[in-house]
């Protein structure tokens, strides 16, 4: 264990692009903090969770190397996201329409 | 490893897969972001209910101190990523700094969250006090939510430091290095999650106007 | 990766090996080897298992006559959700991934271990806390819990037995499993042989890995549930609680969306060892073995969809019931095509009837009555009618007992040679599965006919026109307890007196069958290249040769 692992070849990137993912997290932080402040009507709540997706996506792919790591990781990643939306769409089936 | 009598030796295949050890804490993740689904799903149907009472309840939060946090732990997350590439770059006295500031930001945090928690306690509005059960069902909940979820979060956040507390002394005693990192990548791959609840929670409690 | 291995063979199977530097009884409790964790679960599993149908022959017995019989009426409320919890939490749900699962699914890959051998014995002392939690409850101050083993909300908010003890005790067998089920899943994406592709693996190995996504995916959501429930009760915090506001309808939502899918957690093994059994006792290659497999994912898949229908008469909204009632009707298929396949197999097939393969034979009917009696349940106008009736305790006890009960009963007398390297009396395992049958039709079936009377679930007293299908319960209840306790005496003695086992009884030719009995530490001398299909009985001349 000595020697070079060939399993940490694949590509990580450097301090750079973790710092300008950060600055990009801190941008949207401040839009969202904004927009929070005028009045969108129905869409507040979608304005909203659409920068948090924004952002946590930043933070999955690249802090967490997800854009870097094998194939299999974002497959699974995709069937727990479904998971998650088909249980809230169900769920809502039933408080929508009663 | 030996057995008594007999003294079997039954050598045990170092067999080390980094991959494989990701892997299974991508899926212990997925379980922490399903336990946390199950709330935001409470969340997202009494919201749903009481749209106007959450509104009312959550202009008394303190945005200025929740902006704060988020900034805190997106840091946090900043530094605990580029420990990761300073111990690949074998540089291992930047890597324990960086892993030190990160557990310094989640104390920050923490402290934080304390005098938010007691400024709400100070103003009456706990679980079971006077004050809130005389409001309205929207706003009993509301609170709930916030003192269940953002106390769930904040377990996550002590956690989260024990684990990167055990990683810090790992990498001092070279149980971590630039060629066998996986541990510290996997400690780091627990903060974020951490943080990404959080870009969740703060819209979600904070930024409702 | 793999190394070389240094075995000194003196000691030549993993009973007499260890893996860490202790002898004796410290050697079990601290090893990281799965067939030995394997074995511990199955002596807790079984353990509880048994206590379990203690508990429900006490049940029956107060069911015998109406009116008070053996205990009174809080007491029948303890018992009834005591046998739900032990059955459902600490047999069914782990029974069969935590026993052969553990055992075999290393060895059917091809592999020397699980993924993370430290963590699976971690997930195996989680399980005895949780057991022990539970047990806990029934004896300290406040008296054990009475709410049934789906602690419907606002009841147990306000019951004051002990209620938050055996939720924490949920808790933590949740993560218990949730635990195994990511060390499966990993195994399998990281530890196949060469040569063991994706579509080579056993079934039973597609059936525990379907499983373990449930168990991952499914799994954190009761948790969530539990743990809002317990904080609710410590801190006053409103979250279902009507009173304070809350919705109990998503408490039974929250509920459901675990609970439904934990039914697959319970059967979809089960349906993998019945997918082993079928070809090696018929001596053919399974029929459509992609079609298993997939049906695996997709029953796996169809479950999370359809967890309301056990709310149709909670009062939530028309179009979430007709919807969840359409869904429902879509487990069939894949379900469907596993039956179908599994008796393609054994058609034109040479038919071998020992007592494995008599279980899984018991197991396609009991489960059929029981999928069938599923619709009735899953269609929302006759939902309505038996809801919470014993119409619906029949269904789940065909499905659930009939189903994975019968299937744990078939895997022990399947892999018994193989674990144990002993061979049990086959005469008395054959009279076992006669009896079993005559017991579990005289038990279940009548409430089928009492629950479409209008006989209610859960009630501790009844009007005098069931009298007679009750006794007939009750009597099926002893026939099917003494079968139960028969079989454990039978395999006790093989246990120690048994004749030896060859290494393959029963002419199977999966790798398991291609090792010793009982299997040596890490399983493998050299880990095998796999070239066969998994059924092929093609190889096994050459096996014979070997």
């Amino acid at each position: 264990m000595q020697h070079e692992n060939p399993k940490h070849k694949h590509h990580h990137p450097g301090y750079g692009t973790y710092i300008l993912v950060w600055l990009a997290l801190l941008a949207f932080t401040s839009i969202t903090v904004t927009i929070a402040g005028v009045n969108l009507g129905r869409y507040t709540l979608f304005v909203a969770l659409l920068i948090a997706a924004i952002k946590s996506s930043l933070v999955v792919n690249i802090f967490m190397h997800i854009k870097f790591e094998e194939k299999i990781f974002k497959v699974f990643l995709a069937l727990s996201g479904m998971t998650l939306v088909v249980i809230f769409a169900l769920t809502f089936f039933d408080f929508i329409y009663r | 490893m030996r057995n008594d009598h007999e003294a079997v030796v039954v050598e045990q295949h170092v067999h080390r897969d980094d991959v494989g050890a990701r892997m299974g804490m991508w899926l212990f993740l997925f379980t922490e972001v399903l336990l946390f689904g199950g709330m935001f799903l409470v969340y997202a149907v009494y919201r749903y209910q009481h749209t106007n009472d959450f509104r009312l309840a959550a202009m008394e939060l303190n945005t200025g101190i929740g902006t704060l946090n988020t900034i805190i732990l997106l840091t946090s997350s900043l530094t605990v990523a580029l420990a990761i590439a300073a111990i690949q770059k074998k540089n291992k006295f930047l890597s324990i700094l960086l892993l030190s500031v990160t557990i310094l930001f989640a104390f920050m945090f923490m402290v934080n969250k304390y005098f938010e928690w007691s400024a709400k306690f100070e103003h009456g509005i706990y679980p079971g006090s006077e004050e809130l059960l005389n409001r309205s069902n929207g706003q009993i909940l509301f609170f709930g939510l916030y003192y269940v979820m953002t106390g769930l979060h904040g377990l996550h956040v002590i956690i989260g430091v024990v684990i990167l507390l055990f990683i810090l002394v790992f990498i001092i005693r070279d149980k971590v290095t630039f060629d066998n990192y996986v541990k510290l990548e996997n400690a780091g791959l627990y903060w974020h999650l951490v943080d990404l609840i959080w870009i969740f929670l703060f819209p979600l409690f904070y930024l409702i106007q | 990766m793999m190394g070389q291995t240094a075995v000194a063979v003196k000691a030549d199977n993993f009973y007499h090996q260890s893996t860490n530097k202790y002898s004796g009884i410290l050697s079990w409790l601290l090893t990281i080897d799965h067939k030995r964790i394997g074995l511990m679960y199955m002596v807790s599993i079984i353990f509880f298992f048994l206590v379990g149908v203690i508990v429900g022959v006490l049940m029956r017995l107060e069911l015998m006559a109406p009116g008070k019989t053996i205990v009174d009426a809080q007491t029948y409320n303890a018992l009834f959700t005591l046998h739900g919890v032990i059955m459902i939490f600490l047999f069914i749900i782990p029974g069969l991934p935590a026993i052969f699962g553990n055992f075999f699914l290393p060895i059917q890959i091809g592999a020397r271990d699980v993924a993370f051998p430290r963590l699976n014995l971690l997930s195996y002392y989680l399980y005895v806390i949780g057991a022990v939690l539970a047990l806990l409850s029934l004896v300290l101050p406040g008296g054990p819990i009475d709410t049934g083993w789906t602690f419907y909300i606002p009841y147990s908010v306000r019951s004051t037995t002990n209620i938050s003890l055996p939720l924490l005790a949920a808790f933590i067998l949740g993560f218990s499993s949730i635990l195994t089920g990511l060390n499966f899943i990993t195994t399998v994406h990281r530890l196949r042989a060469p040569g063991m592709g994706f579509f080579k693996m056993p079934l039973f190995v597609w059936a525990t890995y379907a499983t373990a996504w449930v168990q991952i995916i499914a799994t954190p959501v009761v948790g969530i549930t539990i743990l809002l429930v317990i904080i609710e009760r410590l801190f006053g915090v409103g979250i279902f609680d009507p009173a304070l506001g809350g919705d109990p309808i998503l408490f039974q939502h929250m509920f459901w969306i675990y609970s439904h899918p934990a039914v697959y957690i319970m059967i979809l093994p089960a349906m993998g060892v019945v997918s082993e059994i079928i070809p090696t006792f018929s001596r053919r290659t399974i029929f459509g073995y992609t079609a298993i497999a997939m049906s695996s994912l997709a029953i796996a898949f169809v479950g999370y969809l359809v967890w309301a229908h056990h709310m149709f008469t909670s009062g939530m909204s028309d179009t979430a019931r007709w919807i969840f009632s359409l869904l429902t009707f879509l487990v069939a298929l894949p379900s469907g095509v596993k039956v179908f396949n599994w008796v393609a197999t054994m058609y034109k097939g040479s038919i071998d009837p020992q007592p494995p393969f008599l279980w899984v034979m018991a197991f396609i009917f009991l489960f059929s009555i029981g999928g069938l009696t599923g619709l009735v349940l899953g269609a929302l106008a006759t939902d309505v009618h038996v809801h919470d009736t014993y119409f619906v305790v029949a269904h789940f006890h065909f499905v659930m007992f009939g189903g994975t009960g019968t299937i744990f009963f078939a895997a022990l007398h399947y892999w018994f040679p193989k674990m144990f390297g002993r061979m049990y009396n086959v005469k008395f395992a054959r009279i076992s599965v006669a009896t079993f049958f005559i017991g579990f039709m005289l038990l279940y079936f009548p409430k089928f006919i009492m629950g479409y009377m209008g006989m209610p679930r859960r009630y501790y007293d009844y009007l005098p026109q069931f009298a007679n299908l009750q006794m007939i319960s009750t009597i099926g209840s002893w026939i099917l307890s003494g079968t139960i306790f028969f079989i454990v005496g039978y395999l006790l003695h093989a246990l120690f007196k048994g004749p030896k086992a060859p290494s393959n009884p029963w002419g199977g030719v999966t790798l398991e069958w291609h090792i010793q009995s009982p299997p040596i530490m890490e399983n493998f001398k050299t880990i095998p290249t796999i070239t066969h299909e998994p059924y092929d009985f093609s190889q096994l001349k050459e096996m014979k040769n070997a």
